[in-house]
C-alpha cells in the first residue's frame, strides 16, 4: 500500500500517454462485458437448474409433429412420473411480425410444473377459470403495456379459427414473474388454456404439440426418460424424451456456435489491446530507466523494481478493465430498462470477476518483459544514460 | 579516529568487447570516520568508479572494501541493496529526483524500505525537509525548485535514513555559484554537526576546498600529493 | 482551444466524408492530392518532409506496429462479422425469382406454418397467369416442407434439416438447381436427393446412405448444387413425403411459374378474389429475401457496434504512437520549421504517414479475413425452423468498407498529433532533446 503514491506517480508521468492508453482498455473491456452478457444470454438457456428435474417429450421426427394427447395417460403411469403438462406452440402475432414473442397454449396444470415462476394463487385460479384467460411474463407485459383485464388479440399463423376468423383473443388474468435475474428472459412468454385452443382450431384437433414430466428423482432421469419413449416405440409417431436443459442446450445450439463467435471477437480485441498497452508499458520503462536506477540505487532490490513495474500495468489495465466493465453494466441495465429485445444477460458478478481476473493476466503479461528490463538494469550503465 | 573506509588492492577492469580498460589500479585508501574528503582528477582517471564501488552501486575485479567493519566487495546484489539502504546516502549531479513525486514523497523514498509508520515516515522526511532549509516546499514537485532547491531536496532524500556515510558525484556540477556554495554549507555542516562521512567527487578546486582533504586521483591510481587549494 | 476545436471539427467533416462519400469521389481526391504533392512547391515540400518520416518508420517500429496491428484487428473483426451477413443475405437472395410465385396460406409467415388443401392446389394451378407446358399442363409444383432431426457433422447434435416433397412439375421451376452426383428420385419411392450445403453440414447423407425419417427408411440417390437456398435442404417425391409426415395430400405451398414477371399483380388480385381461396402469393424473391432481412440486419448491427467500440479503442492507441513519433522528430519538426518550411507541409506529411500505416493494417485485417473465412460455411436456424446453410462472403464491397474504416481511424490518429507539431514554438522545439 506504501507504494502506491510510486505507482500512480509513474503511470501519471505523461498524463495523455496514460488516458489514451486507458480509453483503449475501457473499450476493449467494454466490449468484453457487452460480448459476454450476449453469450451469457444464450448459455443459460441451457443451463437453468431448475430444469433438471423436468424431462421434455417431443416428436422423434421432429419439434413441428405433434403427438396424439392420448400418450398423457400412459405416461402419467410411467414410475417415477409425479405430474405431466403438454403445450401447443401457436406462433401467433400481435400487431407486426416485428413483435416476436412465445406464444403457447398449454394444459391447466402447466404451472404446477414450473414452481420456480412466482404467480398468485387468485391469478391462477382466474387462468383455470377463464375459458380464454392467458398468463404472461412481467417483462411481456411491461414490453407492450398489459395490465389485467386487457383483451390481447392475436393473428394466427398456423391455426385458423373454426369460426372462420383469424384473430384470437385472449382475457389477460395474470402476470407472473421469475425471480432470477439470469432466466429472465422465460417472462418474454404468453400462455393460454389448451382446451379452448383445442376446441376453437380447425386442425391438429387432439394433438400436442409436446409433453413436460416432472420427475421424483433427477437422478433417474436417463431411465424414466427411456420408459417414456418405449410407450410409442415402433408406432407412428415415436418420441425421444430427454431433460429440459437438454433440450434447450439443443435448440439454442442450433442457432450456431455463439460461443465460439463470441470467443473469436473477443480473442482479436484482446490480442490487439496486449499489443497495444505492451508497446506503451515498453515505451513508459524505457523513458524511466535513470529513475528506475535511482530507486536501485536508494537499496530497492531488483524484485521490488519488477514488483513495482508489473504492478504499475497491473494497476493500468485494471482501472481500464474496471471502467469499461461499470459501463457495460450501465448500458445492458439500460437497454433492458428501455425493453429493447435483446439476448443481453444482465452484467453480474461473474462477468466481472472474469473481466477483473483477465485485466490481471493481461497486466502481468503486458508488464512482464518491461519489468524485466527494470529488474535487470545495472546501475551504474543506467546513471551513465547507456 | 579508526577507519569508516577500508580500501585494499582495489582494481577495477572493465571489458569492452576485445579491449581490457583497467580502470583502478591497486588503489588503497582509509577514510577515518567523520572524515570529508573531496576526491579529484581528470576526466577518465576512475574517481565515480571509485566512488561507485565505494556506494556499493558496482563490484570490484580485485581488492577489498571494508566499510565499517563489513567487506562488502563480495556481497549478493540483494545484500547489497540492503546494505546501500541502511548505510550509504547518495547524491547526483543532475538531483535524480522522481519527477511526479512531491518533494516530501521524494524524501521519503528511502524510508519505504524500513518498517516505518506512515505518520513516522512523513515526520522524519519533513525534519530532513528542514535541515536542509526547505521546511515550506513539502509539497512542490521537482519541476517547480531551482536547481539548487532540487539539490538540497537530494541531499535530504540522502540523509532521511541516517546513514553513516554520503556519496557525492558532483553535486554542484550542475548548480550557479551561489546555490553550489549553498549546497556546499550544507555538506559542510551535515559533515560538522551530524558526524556525516562524505565523499565527494569534483571538478571544481573551490568545491574541494569545501572538504576537510582532496585525494588526487590519475590514470586509476592516487597520487600522493596533498590538496594545496585553499578554502 | 479554438485550435483544437477547429482540429475536432475537420476530424469529424473527414470521417463523415470517408463513411458515405462514393468511391468515385475518394478516388477524384487522391488523385488530386497526389498532384498536389507532384506540382506545387508545398507539395513538393511536403512530400521531402514525409519522406523523412517514413524512412524513420523502421526506427519506431513498435509504436508503428501498434497503428498496423490495431487497425487491422478492427478491420479485421468487422469484414468477418460482415461477411457473415453478407453471406447469410446472399443465399436467401439468390433464391427465387421474379417469374415464379409461391402460394401459401393466408396469415402464413413461412412454408411450415401452411397447409392448403388437395382442392386449394388445384384451383391455384387453373389460373390464368400460370404458364402451361407444350402437353398445356400448368407449371405448377405442390410443395411440402416437413422437419426432420439428424445429427450434424460438426456437433454430433441433432439440429433441425428441411424435407421438401415436391410435384413432378418442380423441376423447371428450378432452372439453376443441377445435380452434382447420383440420379434424381424415382417418383413413388422413398428416395431422397441432397442439398449441397445439407451435406456439407449434417453426417451420413452420401449417396446411398440410408437415412430413417418418420421410422422408415429412406435412401440418398444423389446430391444438388443450385447456389442458394435449396441447398441447405433435402428433396423427395410430394406424394411419398407427406403421408409418411401424416398430412395426406395436403401441401405447405404451391409454386407456380408465372407467364410473365409483370403477370404477378395479376395473379395475386386474382386469387385474392377466388373466394374459394384463403391464400396470400408472393414472388419467390420476395418471399426468400423478407427471411433473411431479420437475421441479416442483427449480424450487420453487432458488426458495427463491435467495430466502432474496437475503433475507438485503435484511434486511442494510433494518438498515442503519433503523439511519440512526432515527439521523438520535434527537434527535426523544429528545424525544418527553423528553415522557413510552413506548418502546412509539417500536418500533411505526419497525415501521410499514419494514412500510410493505416492503409497497411487496413490490408492485413482484410487479409486476414479473406483468408480465414471467405467461403467458410457455416449454418443458422432459419425462419422454416431448419438449418440454413450459407458460406461466408468477403466481397470486394467489403474490403473497400474495412479499409474506408482504416483510413478514418488513421486520419483522427494522425491529424492530432500532426497539428500539436505543427503548432509546436521553434525555439521550444530546438531546445528539445
Amino acid at each position: 500500500m506504501k507504494f502506491l503514491p510510486l505507482i500512480f506517480g509513474a503511470l501519471f508521468r505523461r498524463k495523455t500517454r496514460t488516458i489514451f492508453t486507458l480509453l483503449s482498455i475501457v473499450a476493449a473491456f467494454l466490449l468484453f462485458g457487452l460480448l459476454d452478457s450476449v453469450r451469457g444470454a444464450f448459455a443459460s438457456a441451457g443451463n437453468s437448474v431448475a430444469g433438471v428435474d423436468r424431462l421434455m417429450t417431443i416428436s422423434k421426427i421432429s419439434l413441428t409433429v405433434q403427438m396424439p394427447k392420448s400418450l398423457l395417460e400412459r405416461i402419467s403411469a410411467v414410475p417415477g412420473v409425479k405430474d405431466v403438462a403438454y403445450a401447443n406452440w401457436f406462433g401467433g402475432i400481435y400487431q407486426d411480425p416485428k413483435n416476436f414473442f412465445p406464444n403457447l397454449a398449454v394444459s391447466s396444470n402447466f404451472f404446477d410444473l414450473r414452481p420456480e415462476w412466482q404467480l398468485s394463487a387468485a391469478e391462477l385460479k382466474a387462468f383455470h377459470d377463464t375459458r380464454t384467460g392467458a398468463v404472461v411474463g412481467a417483462e411481456l407485459a411491461k414490453r407492450y403495456g398489459w395490465k389485467l383485464g386487457d383483451k390481447i388479440p392475436l393473428e394466427a399463423t398456423i391455426f385458423p379459427m373454426k369460426s372462420g376468423g383469424n384473430t384470437w383473443t385472449f382475457d389477460l388474468v395474470g402476470i407472473f414473474h421469475q425471480p432470477d435475474p439470469k432466466l429472465r428472459g422465460e417472462e418474454g412468454q404468453m400462455f393460454f388454456n389448451w382446451d379452448y385452443f383445442d376446441e376453437a382450431r380447425t386442425l391438429g384437433n387432439g394433438y400436442v404439440g409436446w409433453y413436460v414430466e416432472r420427475i421424483n428423482d433427477r437422478n433417474a432421469a436417463g431411465t424414466i426418460a427411456q420408459a417414456i419413449d418405449r410407450i410409442a416405440e415402433n408406432s407412428d409417431h415415436e418420441t425421444k424424451t430427454q431433460t429440459e436443459a437438454a433440450f434447450q442446450a439443443n435448440f439454442v445450439s442450433q442457432f450456431g456456435d455463439i460461443g465460439l463467435i463470441v470467443s473469436a471477437i473477443i480473442a482479436a480485441v484482446f490480442f490487439t489491446l496486449i499489443l497495444l498497452t505492451g508497446n506503451t508499458m515498453a515505451q513508459a520503462v524505457r523513458e524511466r530507466i535513470p529513475e528506475l536506477a535511482v530507486l536501485k540505487t536508494i537499496g530497492f532490490s531488483s524484485r521490488s523494481v519488477l514488483l513495482l513495474v508489473l504492478a504499475e500495468a497491473v494497476l493500468l489495465i485494471a482501472l481500464g478493465a474496471a471502467a469499461g466493465l461499470a459501463l457495460s453494466t450501465a448500458i445492458v441495465a439500460s437497454l433492458k430498462a428501455s425493453g429493447a429485445q435483446l439476448p443481453l444477460l444482465p452484467v453480474g458478478g461473474e462477468i466481472w470477476l472474469e473481466g477483473l481476473g483477465l485485466s490481471i493476466l493481461i497486466g502481468l503479461l503486458v508488464g512482464a518483459l518491461p519489468a524485466r528490463r527494470g529488474m535487470r538494469l545495472r546501475i551504474v550503465d543506467a546513471l551513465a544514460g547507456r | 579516529m579508526s577507519a569508516l573506509v577500508e580500501i585494499r588492492q582495489l582494481s577495477k577492469v572493465y571489458t569492452r568487447g576485445k579491449q581490457k580498460l583497467e580502470v583502478l589500479h591497486h588503489v588503497d585508501l582509509d577514510i577515518p570516520s567523520g572524515d570529508f574528503i573531496a576526491l579529484m582528477g581528470p576526466s577518465g582517471s576512475g574517481k565515480s568508479t571509485l566512488l561507485n564501488l565505494i556506494g556499493g552501486l558496482d563490484s570490484p575485479t580485485d581488492g577489498t572494501i571494508t566499510i565499517s567493519g563489513q567487506r562488502i566487495d563480495q556481497l549478493s546484489e540483494n545484500a547489497l541493496a540492503r546494505w546501500r539502504a541502511a548505510t550509504v546516502g547518495f547524491v547526483f549531479q543532475f538531483y535524480n529526483l522522481l519527477p511526479m513525486l512531491t518533494a516530501r514523497r521524494n524524501v521519503e523514498l528511502p524510508l519505504l524500505l524500513t518498517r516505518l509508520s506512515a505518520e513516522q515516515r512523513r515526520r522524519n522526511a519533513e525534519v530532513a525537509l528542514q535541515l536542509v532549509g526547505l521546511g515550506d516546499r513539502a509539497t512542490h514537485k521537482p519541476g517547480e525548485l531551482s536547481g539548487g532547491q532540487q539539490q538540497r531536496v537530494a541531499i535530504a532524500r540522502a540523509i532521511v535514513s541516517d546513514p553513516q556515510l554520503l556519496v557525492c558525484d558532483e553535486p554542484t556540477g550542475d548548480l550557479d555559484r551561489q546555490s553550489a556554495e549553498e549546497v556546499l554549507g550544507l555538506l559542510q555542516q551535515l559533515n560538522r554537526d551530524h558526524g556525516k562521512t562524505i565523499i565527494m567527487v569534483t571538478h571544481d578546486p573551490k568545491a574541494a576546498g569545501y572538504a576537510s582533504h582532496t585525494v588526487h586521483l590519475d590514470k586509476g591510481t592516487l597520487v600522493d600529493q596533498p590538496a594545496a587549494v585553499p578554502a | 482551444m479554438l485550435a483544437t476545436l477547429l482540429t475536432l471539427l475537420t476530424a469529424i467533416i473527414a470521417a463523415a466524408l470517408l463513411s458515405f462519400a462514393p468511391g468515385a469521389l475518394l478516388a477524384l481526391v487522391l488523385v488530386l492530392f497526389l498532384l498536389w504533392l507532384a506540382i506545387t512547391r508545398v507539395g513538393r515540400q511536403t512530400w521531402s518532409v514525409a519522406q523523412v518520416g517514413i524512412l524513420t518508420i523502421p526506427q519506431r517500429l513498435g509504436s508503428s506496429l501498434v497503428v498496423v496491428i490495431g487497425i487491422a484487428g478492427v478491420v479485421g473483426v468487422l469484414v468477418a462479422v460482415l461477411a457473415m451477413a453478407e453471406g447469410f443475405q446472399a443465399i436467401l437472395k439468390e433464391t427465387g425469382s421474379d417469374d415464379s410465385a409461391i402460394v401459401m396460406r393466408a396469415g402464413s409467415q413461412t412454408e411450415l406454418n401452411s397447409v392448403l388443401d388437395h382442392d386449394a392446389i388445384a384451383l391455384i394451378g387453373q389460373m390464368p397467369q400460370v404458364q402451361r407446358d407444350s402437353a398445356d399442363v400448368p407449371i405448377a409444383s405442390p410443395e411440402i416442407v416437413v422437419v426432420a432431426a439428424l445429427p450434424k457433422k460438426a456437433t454430433g447434435l441433432d439440429a433441425n434439416v428441411e424435407i421438401r416433397g415436391i410435384g413432378e412439375r418442380a423441376w423447371p421451376l428450378h432452372p439453376k438447381l443441377k445435380l452434382t452426383a447420383g440420379r434424381k428420385f424415382n417418383p413413388g419411392l422413398r428416395e431422397l436427393v441432397v442439398g449441397k450445403g445439407a451435406h456439407a453440414q449434417f453426417a451420413g447423407l452420401d449417396v446411398g446412405a440410408n437415412i430413417k425419417l418418420g421410422g422408415q427408411l429412406w435412401t440418398v440417390v444423389g446430391t444438388f448444387e443450385s447456389g442458394d437456398a435449396y441447398d441447405s435442404e433435402l428433396w423427395g417425391d410430394f406424394d411419398v413425403v407427406g403421408p409418411a409426415y401424416h398430412r395426406g395430400s395436403t401441401a405447405t405451398s404451391v409454386t407456380v411459374r408465372l407467364t410473365d414477371p409483370s403477370a404477378f399483380d395479376a395473379f395475386k388480385a386474382e386469387i385474392a378474389n377466388d373466394h374459394r381461396l384463403k391464400v396470400d402469393a408472393k414472388t419467390t424473391r420476395a418471399y426468400y429475401t423478407d427471411q433473411s432481412s431479420r437475421l441479416s440486419t442483427g449480424i450487420r448491427w453487432l458488426g458495427f457496434i463491435v467495430g466502432t467500440i474496437m475503433a475507438l479503442g485503435a484511434v486511442f492507441g494510433a494518438l498515442n504512437s503519433m503523439y511519440a513519433a512526432v515527439a521523438t522528430r520535434t527537434r527535426e519538426i523544429a528545424t525544418l520549421r527553423a528553415l522557413g518550411f510552413r506548418g502546412l507541409p509539417v500536418i500533411v506529411s505526419i497525415l501521410i504517414e499514419t494514412m500510410l500505416l493505416a492503409v497497411a493494417g487496413g490490408a492485413l485485417g482484410a487479409a486476414i479475413a479473406w483468408l480465414l473465412f471467405d467461403n467458410y460455411t457455416a449454418s443458422t436456424l432459419g425462419d422454416n425452423f431448419s438449418q440454413v446453410v450459407f458460406t461466408f462472403r468477403v466481397s470486394p464491397s467489403l474490403l473497400w468498407t474495412g479499409l474506408k474504416w482504416a483510413l478514418t481511424i488513421g486520419f483522427i490518429g494522425g491529424l492530432f498529433p500532426a497539428v500539436r507539431a505543427a503548432r509546436m514554438r521553434v525555439t521550444d522545439g530546438l531546445r528539445e532533446l
